[in-house]
Formats: structure tokens, C-alpha cells, sequence
């Protein structure tokens, strides 16, 4: 039995998510009020219902999301911002009392990397081993929000609001990741890996080693555009190009091909807004006007890492 | 041939600039129905992937009352102050320590950072603030470029630091496939081959910072001679 696991931690998110709503619900004055309301309740119930709810019907509500976003219906409210003058003072006054919380999150993370997932007496554990990142994430959240409550003076109210504001500054686009990656799963069931492998295969001379390796590295890193996931690429690449190629043809190391060749994957996640987690989210959370600035600013270090990849497997994949 | 229909509707719509969202359920209905599936099929895999994937989105709902209690409260402000203290301090050399801290820490298997924890709160502020305190007020154009910069420093760290530690998920996946292929990898060789490709990308991060810190020097100056001469 595990203490809190991190359903915990999907339930809190999903109760926060009903108070975005009902505050959006409640606010006479916001420009789509319905609309919006219904998009973060919405949400709020596959976070809380989770794998309890069908599958199917999680689609269906998935689709609703989509059409509210779609149609335009999902909108951020009128709210107030402290002012700069207002921020300066506080910051005078706090000093680097406003820091605490903050550093308290990676505090936790440490803590909870190292200790957590260790405690236990008999049966009962603590927390979920294998979920243990998440689960020490969502205590540090909580653990720096009540510091921060108490060094600020301020209500659970104003905390709430205050994340509100910036969950409908990011708006639809929070769910950009979670849809990307059910497409990435959709793209798996349905085997497109393996046609985008055959095509490779079929279209490259193979029979050369360096050629191998630049097809592989190449492949794992366009399919990792396509996914937006390089482990989802990796299964299939691999097992298309690597193996049979790399390691069976020409009796390449794999070790060597398999760290190398998922690196090189990563090096496509740096270049596709597949990855909108780690690409578009960011440029929303930073108020960039362009939503790809990040992946431009990361292009040529991915082209350079990626150069510096097939370099390295090619001089040491066939050779220790 | 015809499965890859998806990814031609995500290249176009994205192309096109139409609603996210909707291209990339265009991309998942047309795909499900190209391989062969039922409605109701793909709608069960959306919801499955959907609800599988919550990770995604649960440190970002829940470091946002946080970060927006700080930011009230004048943590941008603060860290702007500190960074101005230190002559040394570029945005080029804010976003790379950051850069550092984060390969580091992840390589020895700890999870710090994030860009809704840690970038926009503090990594961006200070490089911004770095900046400003050398060159005076910023031009739009340099002040995008450093967050994009410090935003792409979080992911470099995260990446390329990761595949050094072995209890992570991408040695655990490609040890569980050699695994089901019958071939035998140690996991410690992935970890150690690993390494050679942490240092290039750490090296070409120390070259794109120096770059953005030139960047930033001449689009300032570039912008001063904008200034004077509508002035005149």
C-alpha cells in the first residue's frame, strides 16, 4: 500500500482545476464566460476521473475541449496585475525572504529523489517508488506555496487567482502536450514507425556502415520530429534501421548505437513543435510573441549536436 | 504510404496556422481511419493517451499559484536586484551556469528545474536583468531572445545530462528493448557513451551564449543609433 500515490497528486490538480472554472463561472465580466468555464471543468474531470472514466468517453470529452478551443470560446478574464511599484516595494520589503519558496522546490525534489521513495513500515510505503519525481513535485509545489502564503501575508484566495491568471494566459495550449502525445500513440497503434523505417531502409544504401549510421541517427532524429517523443521513436528505429543494419550487418557495438542514436533523437525534439512541452509551452510561459522562438533559438545547437552524433558513432561504433 | 496522412496534415496546418488543437485531431482521427480503425477505437485511444500523458501537465497547474504569488510579490524584482550586484554577470553567462547547474544535477540523478519552476521565474529575470544592467534599457527583439535562450538552456541541461545516470527512463527503455530482442547491453555502457555527447552539447551552449551576449551588444547599439537619429 502506498501513501500517496500520484493519483494524489492528478486530484489535487483536478480540484484546482474546478476552482479555476467556478471562478470563471462566478466572474460576471469575463468575455466568454460559458465557453471557458466549461473547457477548465472539462479538464478538470479527466484529471480527477482519470482511468476510471472509459477510455472512450475521455475521447469524446478530449473533443469537446478541442471544439471549445477551436470555436474560439476559450478566453482569458479581465484581472489585475500588482503594478511595478507595487512589486518593488514588496521586494524591498522581503529581501530574499521571496526566494525560499522557489528554492524549496528543488529542495524537495532532492530530498525526495534521495529519501522518499525508501521510507516505509511493512507493507505501507510512503510513496510510489517508480513515480517518486512527480509525487516529490507535487509536495515541493505545495510545501513552497504555504512558505510563500506565510512570508507574503497573503490569502489562499490571492494564490489561487493569481494562478489562474497565468493558467488562462497559457489558455488551451496547456493541453498542447497531452494531445501531442496521444497522436504520438495513435501514430504507434497504427504503425506509421514502421512505414517511415521501411521508407528509410528502402531508400538508403545500408550496405555501407557510415551510411548505417548516418541513416539511423538521421532516421531516429526525423521520426522524433514527427512523434515529438524520441522514445517513442527509438523501439522503432532501432528495431528498423539499428539492429538489423548497425548491429547485425556490420556488427556495430550497441551500446554505443543505442545511447548515441538516442541523443540524436533528442536532438530532433529540440526542432519540432511535436515536443510542445519542452518547445511551445515555454514561449507561452515567457510572453513570446513568436510561439516557435524557442525552437529558433535552439536550431543550430540541435544541427551542431546532431553533426557532433553521427560523427562520434561513425569513428566508434564499429570500432570498441 | 497512405498512414503518413497525419503527418502531412500537422506540417500543412501548422503551416497554415490553424488552431493547434484541431490539426492535431484532424491528424489523429485521419490516421486512426487510414489504419483501418473505427471512430470509437481512435476515441478510446485518444482518451487512453490522454489521461495517460496527465504528467505532462501536472508540474506546470501546480507550480503556476506559486509562481504567480511570487511574481506578485516582486520575485522577478528581487532577482533583478541580486544579478546587478555582480559585475561578471551576462545574460550569455546567466542562461550557461544555469545550463551547468542543470546537466549536473540531472546526471547524478536529480530532477531540479523546469521552465515553469525555475526559467520563467528566476533564470529569465536574472539574464534580462543581466543584460540591462550592462547595456541600460533593452531593445524587444534582444529581451525575446534571451528568454528563448534561457528556455532553451533549461532543455540542453535536461537532455544531454539525463542519459548519463542510469536510473532513467531512456536507459531503462533501450535496456528493456535490447532485452525483449534477446541482444545483451549493460546499462553502464549507455550511461558512459553518453558522455561525449553531454560535453558537445554543453560546448555548443557556451558558444551560442557568447553569441547571443555579442547579439544583444549590437542590436543595443544598433537600436542607440535609431534612437539619436530620430532624435535629430
Amino acid at each position: 500500500m502506498k501513501v500517496i500515490t500520484v493519483e494524489a497528486c492528478y486530484a489535487v490538480v483536478g480540484v484546482y482545476l474546478f476552482v479555476v472554472a467556478a471562478r470563471i463561472a462566478g466572474d460576471a465580466g469575463h468575455p466568454r464566460r460559458r465557453g471557458s468555464a466549461l473547457f477548465w471543468a472539462l479538464l478538470a474531470v479527466t484529471f480527477l476521473g482519470g482511468t476510471r472514466i472509459p477510455a472512450v468517453v475521455v475521447g469524446y470529452l478530449v473533443v469537446a475541449m478541442v471544439v471549445l478551443a477551436a470555436t474560439g470560446q476559450v478566453a482569458r478574464g479581465a484581472t489585475t496585475e500588482a503594478t511595478r511599484e507595487e512589486r518593488v516595494r514588496d521586494a524591498e520589503r522581503l529581501r530574499n525572504r521571496i526566494f525560499w519558496p522557489a528554492l524549496l522546490i528543488p529542495a524537495t525534489a532532492v530530498i525526495g529523489t534521495l529519501g522518499l521513495g525508501k521510507l516505509h513500515v511493512g507493507d505501507v510505503w510512503l510513496v510510489e517508488a517508480k513515480q517518486v519525481t512527480l509525487i516529490a513535485l507535487g509536495l515541493g509545489a505545495l510545501i513552497a506555496l504555504t512558505t510563500a502564503l506565510r512570508i507574503t501575508g497573503s490569502s489562499v484566495g490571492a494564490a489561487a487567482g493569481e494562478g489562474s491568471r497565468l493558467l488562462q494566459t497559457l489558455g488551451w495550449s496547456l493541453i498542447l502536450p497531452q494531445m501531442l502525445a496521444a497522436l504520438g500513440g495513435i501514430f504507434a497503434e497504427a504503425g506509421v514507425g514502421e512505414t517511415v523505417a521501411g521508407l528509410v531502409a528502402q531508400a538508403v544504401p545500408t550496405q555501407v556502415p557510415w551510411v548505417a549510421v548516418v541513416a539511423y541517427c538521421g532516421g531516429m532524429a526525423l521520426f522524433t520530429m514527427v512523434m515529438g517523443n524520441a522514445f517513442a521513436a527509438f523501439a522503432v528505429i532501432t528495431g528498423g534501421i539499428g539492429l538489423p543494419f548497425i548491429v547485425k550487418l556490420h556488427g556495430g557495438n550497441p551500446a554505443i548505437m543505442a545511447a548515441i542514436g538516442m541523443l540524436s533523437g533528442y536532438c530532433g525534439t529540440l526542432l519540432t513543435p511535436m515536443a510542445a512541452n519542452f518547445n511551445l509551452v515555454p514561449a507561452m510561459l515567457l510572453d513570446l510573441d513568436d510561439k516557435h522562438a524557442v525552437i529558433k533559438a535552439q536550431a543550430p545547437l540541435a544541427l551542431m549536436i546532431f553533426a557532433g552524433n553521427v560523427a562520434l558513432m561513425a569513428v566508434c561504433v564499429y570500432r570498441f | 504510404m497512405i498512414k503518413l496522412i497525419g503527418v502531412l496534415i500537422i506540417a500543412t496546418g501548422f503551416a497554415l496556422r490553424v488552431n493547434t488543437l484541431l490539426v492535431v485531431l484532424a491528424a489523429g482521427l485521419a490516421t486512426g481511419f487510414a489504419a483501418g480503425f473505427s471512430l470509437n477505437e481512435i476515441m478510446a485511444m485518444m482518451g487512453k493517451y490522454f489521461v495517460d500523458n496527465r504528467a505532462l501537465t501536472l508540474p506546470i497547474v501546480l507550480m503556476l499559484p506559486v509562481v504567480g504569488l511570487l511574481e506578485r510579490h516582486g520575485l522577478k524584482e528581487r532577482a533583478e536586484v541580486l544579478i546587478r550586484r555582480s559585475k561578471a554577470a551576462t545574460a550569455g553567462r546567466v542562461v550557461l551556469l544555469y545550463t551547468a547547474v542543470r546537466q549536473i544535477s540531472i546526471s547524478l540523478g536529480v530532477n531540479i528545474g523546469g521552465h515553469a519552476s525555475a526559467v520563467r521565474p528566476l533564470v529569465a529575470p536574472m539574464a534580462e536583468a543581466a543584460a540591462r544592467a550592462q547595456h541600460g534599457e533593452l531593445p524587444a527583439k534582444s529581451v525575446a531572445q534571451i528568454r528563448a535562450h534561457a528556455a532553451a538552456g533549461e532543455n540542453i541541461g535536461n537532455f544531454f545530462g539525463e542519459d548519463v545516470f542510469i536510473a532513467v527512463g531512456a536507459i531503462l527503455l533501450m535496456k528493456g528493448f535490447f532485452d525483449a530482442q534477446g541482444v545483451t547491453v549493460s546499462v553502464w555502457a549507455m550511461a558512459l557513451w553518453g558522455i561525449p555527447t553531454a560535453l558537445i552539447a554543453f560546448a555548443a551552449m557556451v558558444w551560442r551564449c557568447r553569441l547571443l551576449d555579442r547579439r544583444i551588444a549590437r542590436d543595443v547599439v544598433a537600436v542607440g543609433i535609431d534612437k539619436t537619429e530620430g532624435a535629430r
